[in-house]
């Protein structure tokens, strides 16, 4: 009896699902599982919308994108419907050859390494740019209303708006950086016709897009150190150096950590910016892991879905990785987020 | 506030804390106007742009024969306003939908104990990382398969997934900075646990419901990859996809495409302005206490 107990309780703390499932199939519930059901129906009804949504759009197309990673399908051989007639699926299973060839071919490994330098440029200098503005914006400083309403107006207009912005002002014959350009006397600058230009580009409108985010969260964080603090060290006589490595720096650290961790996945997965601005050109340039999955599964002819759940997947592996590393990183530290 | 109390007390003092030397405030004026020029440049450009006749619109003046042409060409001879219907339907949906279930979810993970509420908030972080490469093509699927592909509801559950699981984080972050006493009071006055939410909580996170329906509506105004997938044919698109059927299509027409662009950002910044305000304490508790 004391077994069975242990079990039922061991099973409550799993899914709720599992729980439910087997004390109406053992007809005479445990006690402590009828207890915990009236307990904790109430938490539950109101998390199921959102495990419905994420289950049905996110958990099954993930299972079903794992398993087309794992066979040879593309536009050709997937179940579909030509007129009248339909035509059965014919794509095998092939294992992991798909991140076998992923692997060890040359264009994954040159597009992760793109995707790397894309991601820490971004993100480093746009934590860098929004700590500098925030400690600025959070002195006593005329206008300072003013200021912080221009400095986040990127993040009010979308995305796709901006980028279109700047497509206008790059345009390598008309556009207005290189007629400013023309004006003081210089050559054309092919923006985002030559491969590194193009990568520069790409990464600045990215840190402009960004920057704003930054901004608002560390702002917060800056305004949530007490002042006395400030004012205490001065007493012990620390320089401004000092007080922004001693009093600045750890105070920020939760917020920090958090902004880090978001930007990067975001900015590893920064879709719009790179589709809309040089759709992953010249060449094969700009392209970063996202883009390039969905050029496979949307673009080229035929449309190769099996390569582009295998990239996907990869994608997905490599940012739990890092967030698992990071969180390890942060615990050592004496974080207990 | 501090500034307020260091007037006050340091008066007697010769050179208070926070003053600057005058070559100090120039510099920091500089590098804000220098930021902020760079931050608005852009966007007054295109402002600046439309507002010109479509021959003169690469030159470099700011203004040439202000005109409104671009906007009645836009608006006359192009879907434009379609488009801006769909896009205004599906934003709409979903932040009310996204709000009402991020502030739920939220809400039970700041106040319940309950089994699986560790693996729920693991999801939604994770779920934060999936590259929509790997969701795309069996979400295209799923929604032909329900015939949800060119409807709004595909993409208004499909933007749902974007956009609640950091929602409800921010509101889990702002749910814990009200006390729990007031909850165990609408308790003790015998509201229902539904109640004290709907009834008591809510109101006082009012702040947290105005940042998660702008991020929700930001979020659903400028997806580009579904929108781009899932909607085909003119009548059907949103303005993400429309911009950028109208640059191909149209060729490089600046003049209606920047006429274009002002629409689109203004009802944005209108939703920004209003959740301005709770912005910064917004993301700042969202992130503290996530």
């Amino acid at each position: 009896m004391a077994v069975h107990t242990g079990q039922s309780v061991a099973k409550a703390a799993g899914d709720p699902e599992v729980t439910r499932g087997r004390s109406r199939g053992t007809g005479k519930p445990p006690g402590g599982l009828r207890r915990s059901l009236s307990t904790h129906w109430y938490a539950w009804a109101m998390v199921a919308p959102v495990v419905a949504v994420i289950g049905v759009i996110v958990g099954y197309p993930l299972v079903r994108g794992i398993y087309l990673s794992l066979t040879d399908a593309n536009e050709r051989n997937v179940e579909r419907n030509i007129g009248v007639n339909h035509l059965p699926a014919t794509y095998e299973f092939v294992g992991l050859d798909n991140y076998a060839d992923a692997l060890t071919g040359g264009q994954f490994m040159s597009t992760l390494g793109w995707t790397l330098v894309w991601t820490v440029s971004c993100v480093g200098l746009t934590f860098a740019l929004g700590l500098g503005l925030a400690n600025i914006l959070n002195r006593r400083i005329a206008g300072r209303s003013a200021y912080r309403m221009m400095l986040i107006l990127p993040w009010a207009v979308p995305g796709f708006v901006s980028v279109f912005a700047w497509r206008f002002l790059y345009n390598e014959d008309r556009g207005f950086l290189n007629k400013l350009l023309a004006g003081g006397g210089f050559d054309a600058v092919p923006w985002l016709n030559d491969p590194t230009w193009a990568k520069f580009s790409v990464i600045a409108v990215n840190i402009w897009l960004g920057v704003p985010f930054m901004l608002v969260a560390l702002l917060g964080g800056l305004q949530s150190i007490p002042g006395e603090m400030y004012e205490a060290a001065e007493m012990d006589g620390a320089g401004p150096w000092q007080r922004f490595r001693h009093i600045t720096m750890p105070g920020l650290r939760s917020v920090s950590t958090t902004v880090i961790l978001l930007s990067t996945i975001w900015t590893f997965n920064m879709f719009p910016v790179i589709f809309l601005l040089t759709r992953g050109g010249p060449g094969e340039a700009t392209q970063i892991l996202v883009t390039q999955a969905y050029k496979f599964s949307f673009e080229i002819s035929p449309r190769d879905f099996a390569l582009s759940s295998t990239w996907g997947v990869l994608i997905l592996l490599l940012l739990m990785i890092f967030a698992v590393v990071y969180q390890r990183v942060l615990r050592k530290q004496g974080d207990t987020w | 506030m501090t500034a307020v109390t260091e007037t006050r007390t340091s008066t007697a003092r010769v050179r208070r804390r926070g003053d600057r030397s005058r070559a100090a405030s120039v510099g920091l004026h500089a590098t804000l106007i220098v930021a902020s020029v760079i931050a608005v440049f852009p966007v007054l450009w295109v402002l600046l742009t439309s507002l010109k006749p479509a021959a003169y619109a690469t030159t470099t003046d700011f203004f040439k024969d202000p005109t409104l042409a671009n906007y009645t060409k836009l608006l006359q001879d192009t879907p434009f306003l379609t488009w801006f219907g769909n896009s205004l339907l599906i934003a709409g949906l979903t932040t009310v939908l996204g709000v009402f279930i991020a502030a739920t979810t939220g809400y039970a993970v700041s106040r319940f104990r309950f089994p699986g509420k560790r693996g729920l908030m693991w999801t939604l972080l994770i779920t934060q990382m999936f590259p929509m490469a790997v969701l795309i093509v069996p979400l295209y699927n799923i929604m032909s398969d329900l015939g949800l592909l060119n409807q709004a509801a595909g993409l208004v559950i499909t933007y749902l997934t974007i956009a609640v699981p950091f929602c409800a984080w921010m509101m889990k972050g702002f749910f814990d900075t009200i006390p729990r006493e007031i909850d165990e009071s609408g308790m003790v006055d015998g509201l229902t646990p539904f109640g004290t939410f709907w009834r008591l909580i809510l109101p006082l996170a009012k702040p947290g419901l105005a940042v998660t329906a702008f991020y929700s509506f930001v979020t659903a105004w400028g997806e580009v990859a579904y929108a781009s997938a899932f909607m085909v044919g003119d009548e059907n698109l949103t303005l993400a996809g429309g911009l950028q059927k109208f640059v191909n299509q149209y060729g490089a027409q600046w003049g209606p495409m920047t006429a274009a662009s002002v629409l689109i950002a203004i009802p944005a910044a209108i939703v920004f302005l209003f959740a301005q305000r709770h912005l910064v304490t917004g993301v700042s508790a969202g992130a503290v206490k996530g």
